[in-house]
């Protein structure tokens, strides 16, 4: 039973760990980019907001499959695929959430004033210390909001992971397809145990991330 | 003499920016002109904070720009003090303070700085419960705390109201007495000007229309931006007495004495007066009944054309200078011409202490 649960918590983790990281130069770039590729750029990220996730684990099937671009180089490097694996369900997590974890950092870097950046140049920070020393810590909010809406969109995905990883107890079957397979095999009880747990998690931490929100203050 | 050299040009829509200046690394350069007349630009160019600005930088034997390339706004040791504040929210004000100071090997003393603007007793207050006047303070700190070898001061006083510029004045004029830092203040008040600098760049329409030495640059009767209201000429005097029952205070310059309201400052104390054309008018010789104070014996250096019917006359006082802005009628009447003495009433004196 807690199998699933413990599963579930170390995709969300490792995946937001990832997406942070990945998504802050990515962010940064639109934030502060007027070029013309700057809206295509921005459609690719929000493109796993309205996709089915069918289509995007469709799609990452084929490229991560042992025959697909990724895959082959995945199973040349490791001796062993990656769909159907935990790592190839981090790399789909990653893409489907990706947007959850741009969009906040994008806001948060677009409120930033040039001008307190331009100050710091003058004190003698360059551009990168000026980006740890100004602009990150101004964009706390931002990455709060990024970290908690990823995590908790990677805890409730699930089309894509049945298609990119499967059901394999330990290894691909986290708690929404635990869930799903209760209730092909009937077992309501166990269905309604998992579904409460994971609801009450994604409310206590949307309910937190509301009223850091609300109360403006620090992170 | 260390002297800073400008060269930049910027096209902007509307707007073209080609100055060629130089800077005395000395003292405190003022730069004056209307609104949209580039003085910001400068200060930014100079700053590296213009990125298409083309041209060449020298300061002293220091290269910041030419046409191999430029150094980044961090590279370059400037203090920078911009019309807001700008002070960083996720910091405090010691925080502030420290920014530049730890990321530059200057040897500020971060103590006595915070003790020459009255801040000592704010170290520890986030930002945003400072004043307008405390945290423009809070700001010239922080640039100051980063040793720099000229400091750049946009306006300070134009984001905060009338009443308090109070607050902030005093502190500038113990920021030039007591330091050697070379500054170039931007302003659009000749006023603020002329209490603080003592060279002085005019700029108009993204063009130099006047620089050098304060007191020569406000006799160029040729500088639109130096015309009508603004008219003037400055004088270095020296108190010599206060009459605590008239509550006049007599200062003493080359060209005579002069004596102020008020209690100006102490025997001995050098201060500046600034007294505008429109303030003078001329007589000749005999000793009419006035309520006039100040009466000043000159000699007519030179009659320069003023706005419509008016005359900018220019008048020798001692070793200092004066201009006087009277009608076309009264030069004719009077048959005012060089090499006169005359007689110079003075209505008005604006007074700097320093």
């Amino acid at each position: 039973m807690s199998e699933p649960l413990w599963l579930s918590a170390q995709l969300a983790i490792t995946t937001t760990s990832i997406l942070l990281l990945l998504s802050t130069p990515l962010a940064w770039w639109i934030a502060r980019n007027r070029s013309v590729a700057k809206p295509v750029v921005q459609s690719l990220v929000a493109l796993p907001i309205v996709l089915p996730p069918t289509v995007l684990g469709f799609y990452l099937l084929i490229v991560l499959g042992p025959a697909g671009p990724i895959g082959s180089w995945w199973v040349s490097l490791t001796g062993s695929t990656l769909t159907f694996s935990f790592a190839g369900l981090v790399i789909a997590s990653c893409i489907y959430s990706l947007p959850f974890a741009v969009q906040p950092l994008v806001s948060a870097f677009e409120a930033i004033d040039q001008r307190d950046l331009e100050a710091a140049w003058t004190l003698g920070a360059d551009r990168r210390d000026t980006f740890f020393s100004i602009a990150m810590p101004q964009a706390r909010r931002g990455y709060f909001n990024a970290a908690a809406l990823s995590f908790a969109h990677t805890l409730g995905e699930f089309g894509v992971v049945l298609m990119v990883g499967g059901s394999i107890p330990g290894e691909t079957r986290v708690v929404s397809i635990a869930i799903y397979d209760q209730v092909e095999s009937l077992n309501y009880a166990g269905a309604h145990q998992l579904s409460l747990i994971l609801l009450s998690i994604a409310f206590v931490m949307l309910l937190t991330m509301f009223i850091v929100n609300r109360r403006g203050g620090t992170v | 003499m260390s002297r800073m050299s400008v060269l930049q040009s910027l096209v902007r829509p509307n707007f073209n920016f080609a100055v060629d200046v130089t800077v005395p690394l000395s003292g405190t350069t003022g730069v004056y002109g209307p609104s949209g007349s580039g003085k910001t630009t400068l200060l930014r160019c100079i700053a590296g904070l213009e990125p298409d600005a083309v041209g060449a930088i020298n300061v002293g034997d220091a290269v910041w720009q030419d046409a191999n390339g430029r150094l980044s706004p961090s590279q370059r040791s400037v203090g920078y003090v911009f019309q807001e504040p700008r002070l960083f929210s996720h910091l405090n004000v010691q925080q502030n303070i420290e920014y530049g100071f730890q990321r530059r090997t200057g040897d500020a003393d971060i103590r006595e700085i915070a003790t020459m603007l009255g801040i000592e007793a704010l170290m520890n207050r986030p930002v945003a419960d400072l004043s307008g006047g405390e945290a423009q303070r809070v700001s010239i700190a922080r640039a100051l705390a980063s040793a720099p070898t000229i400091l750049l001061m946009d306006e300070p006083l134009a984001s905060i109201d009338q009443r308090r510029k109070s607050d902030i004045l005093p502190f500038l004029d113990r920021l030039q007495a007591s330091s050697t830092l070379p500054i170039i203040y931007v302003s659009h008040s000749l006023d603020e000007i002329c209490r603080l600098c003592d060279h002085l760049i005019v700029l108009e329409d993204g063009c130099v229309t006047a620089e050098g030495p304060l007191q020569d640059v406000l006799l160029d009767a040729d500088v639109p931006a130096l015309s009508g209201f603004e008219t003037s000429a400055v004088i270095d005097a020296q108190v010599i007495a206060f009459d605590s029952d008239d509550e006049l205070t007599t200062v003493r310059f080359s060209g005579g004495d002069v004596l102020l309201s008020g209690h100006i400052g102490e025997t001995g104390q050098q201060i500046r007066l600034r007294i505008h054309a429109n303030d003078i008018s001329l007589t000749r010789g005999s000793e009419d009944q006035t309520t006039i104070l100040n009466r000043l014996e000159v000699e007519v250096e030179a009659i320069h054309h003023g706005e419509g019917a008016t005359r900018i006359v220019r008048l020798r006082a001692g070793k200092e200078k004066l201009l006087a802005r009277i009608t076309r009628r009264s030069v004719e009447a009077m048959r005012l011409a060089p090499g006169e003495q005359v007689t110079a009433q003075l209505k008005a004196v604006a007074v700097r202490q320093s």
